[in-house]
């Protein structure tokens, strides 16, 4: 009989910090101990809080250990799960909590406190590789109500309702998706698909979902069949996430054996089969048209709409595409009905966001928030602040689609419509924190860079047109920047947004276009004073040493790797600007700090 | 999967299992489990207990958990329930047996069983 749950996450956070030690150490000490009728280890999808991983919980008691090594294991089995007394070290202690007292349950820290988990709401509770535990949560129930008791258009009509837009970045209302696809239903064949091609840098959402919870998305795939009257679906998943794949094709297994997916689905007629297909790496194959190109088996291209692919997608078909985390929504608003996921969120933006959080933030993990909450909460409360002592600088949403958002916005209630209006966009939830470190001028250019390296080269505004961009900016950034170079970006980023071809080149100099916005000053002391005000541009960095704070006690001249410092014994050194690299060695040598970075 | 009863069965196998990971609510039923309680057989009164609770079907409203050395030493294994609102209720010498009435009369009966708590035990 079973007393106690052991829940170790498997997500790829805690995996690469080493959970898969932890797992097989606690299973031989469980049986060193004969404990294993005792307890049942569970391993599951991410918790959210990938920065203190390996993470482990104890239920019934609900104690929560963050950083637990294969070392702490035999004395966690012996002090806890053998004698009843957690191990106080390993508690996750709340830093947010006066006094350091340990939170008694997981759901009162302050990262879980404002969060609410509907598409999350099974990562990190149950096994993602046990379909038995996903039905245990009311999983499958959602899909057995609409294929035996409403239409498909009551199904469409529901989603409608709900008002629920798509996750991916683009928001556009999946009701509405669904519905333009959904007319001839039964005479022609339609496809369902899921964009599991997760490309923005520092966005792990999809991931996450997939890994510990990927019956959702099955589930919702085959409502959407049901739906529309498609009766073959494809999960358009990157091969740079092994974890994923690997839960996913367990899962799809398992649902066919229980007869939820393949033939009359419930003893009705409704069939629907599922598939993965691997993409190869290229963030192009996250927009629509491309993904599906790509899964047709040609090179990913985007190509113009209309036509849309709710009316000529995969294959020629009527096709719908959704999000992940889109899908992970779907079963819930089945269960719960349309006015529930009204109650939650603002006016005109459903429901709850899973976002990264990434960057320079204490709690760096996955966070999922009811629409509408400030940002100033997931910031300060939630992601438990900037570490270090550091200011707060912006935040960048919407990864190389998006934008910055500066300090001076923090109090913007984050959905969909209030983005749009500061220069940004949710995107797909990727959220990279920033401090007073960070050139704002360096962060545009590195996301540039990524579209440059990224553009499938179709369109030459996107092909050409982002790589002068890029050039301006590297200019900039050396300390060659000319007037007049903030105006050209300003009129070469207008010009391919409104001409490129696909999404991505159309979003790609928004990065470039709200750091102006809110950070001109940024520019121009580059270009004007040649000067980088955050420390950060390599090039305009100048090290200089305090003649007065300087003892001349010569370490900073043994350290230097290319012999830039020189000087005489107990008298001020000097830095050869000419010869110097700005490696940044001699500032962490001297002994006086007498050694800045200007 | 062919109905959706077939789907329910699972669904309620599996309730009581993955109920576990919600948390403590209702009844706490705490067992003392430092080394002085397993030296005097706690292990065998946890797993009774337990194993009562899923059988009576109180899963949903009674968590049983361990705890350390209440410092009664000598009258281990000591079992003791937590309500809220209600008095705690100490049970000490607790055996096998014991446990299951315990689960029986206090736990699904709401009656403590009175001749097995501290004030009535007689060394």
């Amino acid at each position: 009989m079973i007393r106690a749950h052991v829940l170790i996450c498997a997500g790829t956070g805690c995996t690469s910090s080493g959970s898969a030690a932890v797992r097989s150490a606690l299973t031989a000490e469980l049986e060193k101990h004969g404990l294993t009728e005792e307890i049942k280890m569970v391993q599951t999808g991410c918790f959210g809080l990938c920065a203190l991983g390996p993470i482990m919980i104890v239920y019934p008691e609900g104690v929560f250990y963050s950083r637990v090594t294969a070392e702490d294991i035999p004395e966690i089995v012996e002090e806890h799960l053998l004698k009843g007394r957690p191990v106080q070290r390993l508690v996750y202690n709340d830093p947010v909590v006066e006094g350091g007292e340990a939170a008694s349950s997981l759901s009162e820290t302050a990262f879980y406190r404002s969060q609410m988990r509907i598409a999350l709401r099974n990562c990190g509770v149950i096994d993602p590789e046990n379909i038995e535990e996903y039905i245990g949560r009311d999983g499958y129930t959602a899909l057995g109500k609409c294929v035996t008791e409403m239409t498909p258009d009551e199904v469409i009509q529901l989603i409608l309702d709900s008002g629920l837009r798509g996750r991916g970045g683009a928001g556009f209302p999946t009701g509405l998706k669904w519905k333009f696809a959904s007319g001839n239903r039964g005479n022609v064949q339609k496809y369902v698909c899921c964009n599991a091609d997760e490309g923005d840098p520092g966005a792990f959402m999809d991931r996450s979902i997939l890994e510990g919870d990927p019956h959702a998305v099955i589930e919702a795939m085959a409502i959407a069949g049901y739906a529309i009257g498609a009766d073959q679906g494809y999960i358009y998943v990157r091969a740079e996430y092994p974890i994923a794949v690997q839960r996913l094709s367990t899962a799809i297994k398992q649902a066919k054996e229980y007869g939820l997916l393949g033939d009359n689905i419930f003893g009705t007629d409704f069939k629907f089969n599922l598939d993965i297909r691997l993409g190869a790496g290229a963030f192009v194959c996250g927009e629509e048209t491309a993904l599906m190109t790509s899964i047709e088996g040609h090179r990913g291209e985007p190509r113009p709409r209309p036509p849309f692919p709710a009316v000529k997608g995969l294959f020629g078909q009527p096709t719908i595409l959704n999000n992940v985390e889109t899908y992970a929504n779907i079963p819930q608003i089945i269960i719960n009905g349309a006015d529930w996921f009204k109650s939650i969120g603002t006016e005109k933006s459903h429901g709850t966001k899973v976002f990264a959080l990434g960057g320079k933030i204490t709690n760096t993990g996955l966070v999922e928030i009811p629409m509408g909450t400030p940002l100033r909460t997931i910031i300060e409360e939630i992601g438990g602040g900037i570490p270090n002592g550091k200011k707060f600088k912006a935040a960048q949403t919407g990864g190389p689609s998006g934008g910055c958002i500066p300090a001076s916005l923090i109090d913007t209630p984050v959905d969909y419509d209030n983005l749009i209006a500061i220069g940004s966009m949710m995107g797909s939830g990727g959220l990279i924190v920033m401090d007073e470190d960070n050139c704002m001028v360096d962060i545009a250019k590195f996301f540039l860079g990524f579209t440059v390296d990224e553009s499938c080269g179709k369109c030459t505004p996107c092909r050409i047109g982002t790589r002068r961009m890029l050039e301006i900016l590297e200019r900039i950034t050396e300390g060659k920047g000319e007037e007049g170079d903030i105006e050209k970006l300003i009129e070469l980023g207008n010009t391919i947004k409104a001409t490129a071809l696909c999404g991505l080149g159309q979003t790609a100099p928004n990065p470039v276009l709200s750091t102006i916005r809110y950070f001109r000053d940024e520019y121009e002391a580059h270009i004007r004073e040649k000067r980088c005000p955050a420390g950060a541009c390599k090039a305009l960095a100048r090290i200089v040493i305090d003649p007065v704070k300087c003892v001349g006690c010569s370490l900073c001249s043994k350290k230097c790797p290319v012999g830039a410092i020189s000087g005489t014994i107990k008298s001020p050194f000097v830095i050869d600007q000419s010869k110097c690299i700005k490696c940044g060695v001699c500032l962490a040598s001297c002994p006086k700090k007498a050694i800045v970075k200007k | 999967m062919k109905t959706l009863a077939e789907l329910a069965q699972i669904r309620e196998k599996m309730k009581d299992k993955v109920g576990i990971r919600e948390g403590v609510n209702g009844v706490r039923i705490v067992v003392g489990m430092a080394t002085c309680g397993i030296a005097a057989g706690a292990r065998p009164v946890l797993n009774t207990l337990v194993e009562e609770v899923s059988k009576e079907g109180l899963s949903a409203t009674a968590t049983v958990t361990q705890t350390g050395c209440i410092g009664i030493c000598q009258y281990e294994p000591v079992v003791e329930v937590f309500e809220a609102g209600k008095e705690k209720v100490t049970y000490v010498k607790v055996t096998p047996d014991m446990a299951k009435r315990i689960v029986a009369e206090h736990i699904k009966g709401g009656k403590p069983v009175a001749e097995y708590t501290i004030g009535n035990y007689k060394i």
